[in-house]
């Protein structure tokens, strides 16, 4: 799949955003007045910042406020409403603690739990897709759930419960990749299932429909990159969750250190999210004889 | 509404008879000429007189070879359009709702006045059936020529898909598949129509017809040949016995 810069930024950065609104939801960090409101104002900045990227790979953004409308069958719908509504109890109950140093516990529970559904919206947007075997899997809302709350874990300096969540997205990262490696394979599908001609022999593409490129081929038959996939996966995992890990263990944490290794996590999550659509084989690939 | 209807009253959609499409690909231009001036935006070409010619097309023909172990290998043209899945994923994922399944032909079209261009239809799609226009933004797919097929402006034999008018070998047939007497349903029956990526769930209106057995696919000559090969009579076999001597 095609890595579209606009579908990567958004992604990861609303995930952070609504990883901190988690925190945040549970009353943490302990902070009263502007510090509560520069806290809330980033988790805001995010998700907003992450949500407006996302329109920007939209052929016809006119048409954007139709996507509130079909939440009954589609997880993108559903990811738009669900993002508006956490925003919207976020807001009132960091305003209210922010401004009136009135903190409700349940409107943050609430605003908590919704944050965690809009992940899971968006991770189900991928993960519904079975024409796509390496994101069909459940360690696709894994990963972006365990990933939002991690960078919210960062965000709010809760440094014991980041050390856990780096822990368990190290697992489950290197399980998706050890399993999504073989995700096609296991999928069944097959360029002789694709033509129907598995009972002729074995099938293979003897000239392509059209000499040029198309939109299939660029959008999901995306093969450029993937040689240095290898290096790209030691990259990711090590700035996203071991050189965090060892510089919490191993420093004395201050502000300069604490910004680095939100600097290195976010890096490494870039790299991560790179991945995961470089990485995706379509199954009309096999229409093309290729991966 | 992008909830699927429970069930559709007419079944419409293609039988595509992989045994006589010969791969000359007028389907596929037929099919650009009607729809590029018809039911919604155009499909345009990007670069199509330049080096890197990019362009949106609604039906493709790709050429493929099955070869099995110790037989011959035969070519099979396979022209590829929008299987008018009755399970279409295509529709659920649309966020805006401009996917839908009509209830009344079960027909899968895009309602491009609500069609943001987000792609995740074309996401969906196992068989690449949805293609993004680069100039309009929206998402273009076949419409079984549902402006031809109900249309009374035009000579009744024209009331067909535009590729299944134009096919000069008779390889695309359409037709209403909830009839079982209709020519897809006895054409489907009589040879085997398939679906095509069966284990994705999608129930694919459109059939297609696998090739039909070839004579000489296992290797073996035809009878004529085979006599020749193995025993030469008359001048050439003593000719050839002679010359064996020497």
């Amino acid at each position: 799949m095609h890595p579209a810069p606009s579908v990567i930024i958004f992604s990861t950065i609303s995930g952070l955003g609504f990883g901190l609104m988690l925190f945040m939801g549970l009353g943490l960090p302990n902070v009263q007045g502007w510090v509560a409101a520069v806290f809330a104002t980033t988790a805001l900045g995010l998700a907003v910042i992450g949500l407006l990227a996302s329109t920007f790979h939209l052929g016809n953004p006119k048409n954007a406020i139709y996507a509130f409308s079909q939440w009954r069958s589609s997880w993108l719908s559903r990811e738009g409403i669900m993002s508006v509504l956490t925003l919207g109890t976020f807001f009132i109950y960091a305003a209210l603690w922010a401004f009136l140093d009135i903190r409700i516990p349940m409107l943050g529970y609430l605003a908590a739990g919704m944050a965690m559904i809009t992940v899971f919206t968006t991770s189900m947007i991928y993960a519904q897709l079975k024409t796509i075997p390496r994101w069909h899997s459940a360690t696709t809302p894994l990963l972006f759930l365990l990933y939002a709350a991690t960078g919210g874990a960062l965000l709010s300096g809760q440094m014991t419960a980041a050390l856990l969540l780096l822990g368990f997205v190290t697992a489950i990262q290197a399980l998706a990749w050890l399993q999504g490696d073989s995700a096609l394979a296991r999928s069944g599908s097959s360029i002789e299932t694709a033509t129907g001609l598995g009972d002729f022999g074995k099938v293979r593409l003897l000239e392509k429909p059209h000499s040029g490129s198309n939109y299939l081929l660029k959008e999901m038959v995306y093969v450029v990159g993937r040689k240095h996939a290898a290096k790209l996966r030691v990259i990711a995992l090590s700035c996203v969750a071991l050189l965090p890990a060892a510089l919490i263990l191993l420093t004395e944490m201050n502000h300069i250190i604490a910004a680095i290794v939100v600097l290195l996590h976010l890096v490494g999550l870039f790299a991560q999210r790179w991945l995961f659509f470089a990485e995706a084989e379509h199954v009309v690939g096999f229409y093309y004889d290729a991966r | 509404m992008t909830q699927l209807p429970a069930s559709t009253e007419k079944k419409l959609g293609l039988v595509i008879d992989l045994d006589t499409c010969v791969g000359c690909h007028a389907c596929v231009i037929s099919c650009k000429e009607w729809n590029t001036g018809s039911y919604g935006a155009p499909l345009s070409d990007t670069d199509a007189y330049g080096a890197n010619p990019v362009g949106t097309f609604l039906n493709r023909v790709h050429s493929f070879e099955a070869k099995a172990e110790g037989c011959n290998a035969q070519t099979v043209h396979f022209p590829k359009s929008c299987l008018h899945c009755e399970d279409a994923p295509c529709v659920t994922v649309c966020p805006t709702g401009a996917s839908y399944k009509r209830s009344e032909d079960g027909i899968v079209l895009v309602n491009e006045d609500q069609c943001m261009g987000c792609g995740l239809c074309a996401w969906a799609c196992p068989y690449g059936a949805r293609e993004l226009d680069a100039m309009a933004g929206v998402m273009k797919k076949c419409t079984l020529c549902v402006d031809r097929i109900y249309n009374e402006n035009i000579p009744e034999e024209d009331r067909v898909p535009s590729c299944v008018r134009t096919c000069p070998a008779g390889a695309r047939h359409f037709g209403d598949f909830a009839d079982p007497e209709s020519n897809v349903s006895k054409l489907t029956a009589a040879r085997g129509g398939m679906d095509l990526m069966p284990e994705l769930g999608t129930n694919p209106v459109n059939k297609y017809l696998p090739p039909r057995p070839k004579a000489d696919v296992n290797g073996s000559q035809s009878p004529a040949l085979a006599a020749q090969a193995t025993e030469i009579t008359g001048f050439l076999g003593w000719l050839d016995r002679t010359l064996e001597k020497i």
